[in-house]
């Protein structure tokens, strides 16, 4: 996809393309807007002003009512849950992906291997989640933040195989081939070839599974129950049913917790974007 | 889906004596493990596990007693699993109603390199950021009958209780649902449309085709790939819609939206019958593999030549 490549005909005027672009910009927008606006409003301004225009005074003490709440401590939680979960996931999906294209042409067992991540990606986190709560309270890890890593990691790793093999798979053979005349191992080629030639693969799969993971909702709410290990979406669903009158509290809340998502977002905008695009758009 | 293209073996000959074959595909298979038992333990082994707890009783407190086929005869004998297949059902189809169309459209739209409507890509994507948590307590906070958008702003239409009717409640889903993913389903529709070659328009003007008769007879027919992947991706993934239903509405008002995953949770960890609940989540696992291969089925056997071919 050569960007620079000019089209003559996509560029032609699109009546309704960009009648339905617009209008879906001002669906996307316009509730987003009304989350950060009524977010800066005092509580008592919010049902008597109007709800689309911005407060005169914007305060932060909607904020500093959230942060008191706690939400320092979910914050903590929820970085822990992702970063332990998505770099161990990554980390060995992106092994798994190199001894599959490395070692798949010569052996059934890593064809094998690579026939169970594909279907793997069938199986939905939502399906299994009873007998995941039945082993993590084998293992006594019920109400832990290890309980919300295990599964988070397992459930990262098809996708992420899939994604990084693909990648690995467009190294050029004579790039390894002279890496094995020079006597490198393949574990030193791992490092020295294939992480740098993969490198916008591994962010882009490490800023999607990030955000999977600090998302996630199913795993925190069943297999934890004590406020210490709430992570943030499920705080942001008790912080809301115990507050509900609170609206501009609630919204604030919302905005802190994906604050940190869209920071990501900005940094790596472009690498997930075309990432995407070209691991679904074929 | 294809391994590694077997082009290799002719350098692997010409290795010097001693070295390991092939790359020495043994000094890597150890690679493979770590991820391969992480897997195992927390995703083969409760697909297993579910199967086989399907099959027993357990009640959270107590242990896992064998039960044969108890759970599944009290699940298929009960109006509430076909009622939760329904709405299941019915999110399925109108998501992918709504989804489709706006998405190929504004795919197209999108697919233009205009430097505004790379902007405008970026601003699309930041639903997709935000838990699905995040985003039903703001769709409640802002559909609240009396404290909503509709409320301070004195619009009629928009001061309807949106989710105290089951049919509205539905609606909502469904529109919170495409609010979330129309913008990902766009992109997959803007990468299939600039891959499809600029000399068939060019042939087609030449012809005399207009806009909308390109759109018919170019675009969509070699979309047809891209509208199999998008879909297959939509019809799957709302079967296990949960999140945004349980912080929504909760399966309510009544049991109007209470959709497969919901009815399986609130069976399980509500009323604590965790048999009937393995139950449902088999049949939610059976749904999506049938869904998965039949749609793959529509797109033919040569999934993997170019739709481009003789272009």
């Amino acid at each position: 996809m050569a960007a620079s490549v000019k089209r003559p005909r996509l560029s032609q005027w699109n009546f309704l393309g960009g009648l339905a672009g617009w209008l879906w910009l001002a669906i996307v927008i316009v509730p987003i807007y009304w989350i950060v606006i009524t977010s800066l409003k005092v509580s008592g301004d919010y049902y008597s002003t109007n709800p689309l225009v911005p407060p005169t005074s914007p305060t932060l003490e909607n904020y500093r009512f959230v942060l008191e709440n706690d939400f320092v401590r979910y914050f903590t939680n929820s970085t822990i849950v992702t970063l332990g979960a998505v770099l161990p996931a990554v980390l060995m999906s992106f092994m798994a992906g190199y001894a599959i294209i490395r070692g798949g042409a010569a052996s059934r067992f890593l064809r094998g291997v690579n026939g169970l991540f594909l279907m793997g990606l069938a199986i939905p986190l939502q399906a299994v989640i009873i007998p995941i709560y039945l082993i993590i309270i084998k293992i006594q890890m019920y109400d832990t933040l290890g309980a919300i890593i295990l599964p988070s990691l397992a459930f990262a790793i098809p996708l992420s195989v899939l994604v990084l093999s693909n990648f690995i798979r467009d190294v050029p053979k004579e790039l390894f081939e002279s890496m094995r005349m020079d006597g490198a191992t393949e574990w030193g080629t791992l490092w020295r070839l294939a992480f740098p030639l993969t490198r916008p693969a591994l962010v882009t799969v490490t800023i999607y599974q990030g955000l999977t993971v600090w998302n996630g909702f199913v795993l925190p709410l069943i297999l934890t129950q004590s406020p210490e290990q709430r992570t943030l979406p499920l705080a942001l669903w008790e912080f809301q049913g115990q507050y509900s009158v609170n609206i501009p509290a609630v919204l604030a809340s919302v905005v802190l917790t994906t604050l940190p998502i869209l920071t990501l977002y900005v940094i790596g905008r472009r690498q997930l974007l075309s990432g995407l695009t070209a691991g679904f758009g074929k | 889906m294809t391994i590694a293209p077997p082009l290799a073996p002719a350098p692997v000959e010409t290795a010097p004596p001693g070295s390991k074959l092939a790359g020495g595909s043994g000094s890597v298979s150890w690679m493979a493990w770590p991820a391969l038992i992480a897997f195992t333990l927390f995703g083969l082994v409760p697909l297993v596990g579910v199967f086989l707890l399907s099959f027993t009783e357990w009640n959270i407190s107590g242990a896992v007693k064998p039960a044969g086929l108890d759970s599944w005869r009290t699940v298929l004998a009960d109006p509430d699993l076909l009622h939760s297949l329904w709405v299941t059902f019915l999110i399925m189809a109108f998501s992918w109603l709504v989804q489709t169309p706006l998405s190929i459209l504004i795919g197209v739209f999108l697919a233009s390199h205009q430097r505004y409507r790379a902007v405008l890509a970026v601003l699309y994507f930041i639903p997709l950021l935000l838990s699905q948590a995040a985003i039903s307590i703001t769709y409640k906070a802002l559909l609240d009958p009396n404290f909503g958008l509709g409320a301070s702003l004195g619009w009629e239409f928009l001061q309807q209780d949106w989710l105290g009717d089951p049919v509205l409640a539905l609606g909502v889903v469904v529109f919170v649902v495409s609010w979330q993913f129309i913008p990902f389903h766009s992109l997959i529709y803007q990468g299939g449309v600039r891959q499809i070659p600029t000399s068939m328009y060019e042939a087609a003007q030449i012809d005399g085709a207009g806009r909308i008769r390109q759109f018919f007879s170019i675009t969509l027919p070699q979309l047809k790939y891209t509208i199999i992947t998008s879909s297959t991706l939509m019809v799957v993934g709302s079967l296990t819609f949960f999140d945004l239903i349980w912080v929504l509405t909760a399966g309510g008002p009544g049991d109007a939206t209470s959709a497969l995953a919901v009815e399986m949770y609130q069976r399980g960890f509500k009323a604590n019958l965790m048999g009937p609940a393995s139950a449902i989540a088999v049949i939610l696992v059976l749904c999506g593999l049938v869904l998965a291969l039949g749609l793959r089925r529509l797109g033919g056997r040569n999934q993997a030549d170019s739709q481009l071919e003789g272009v």
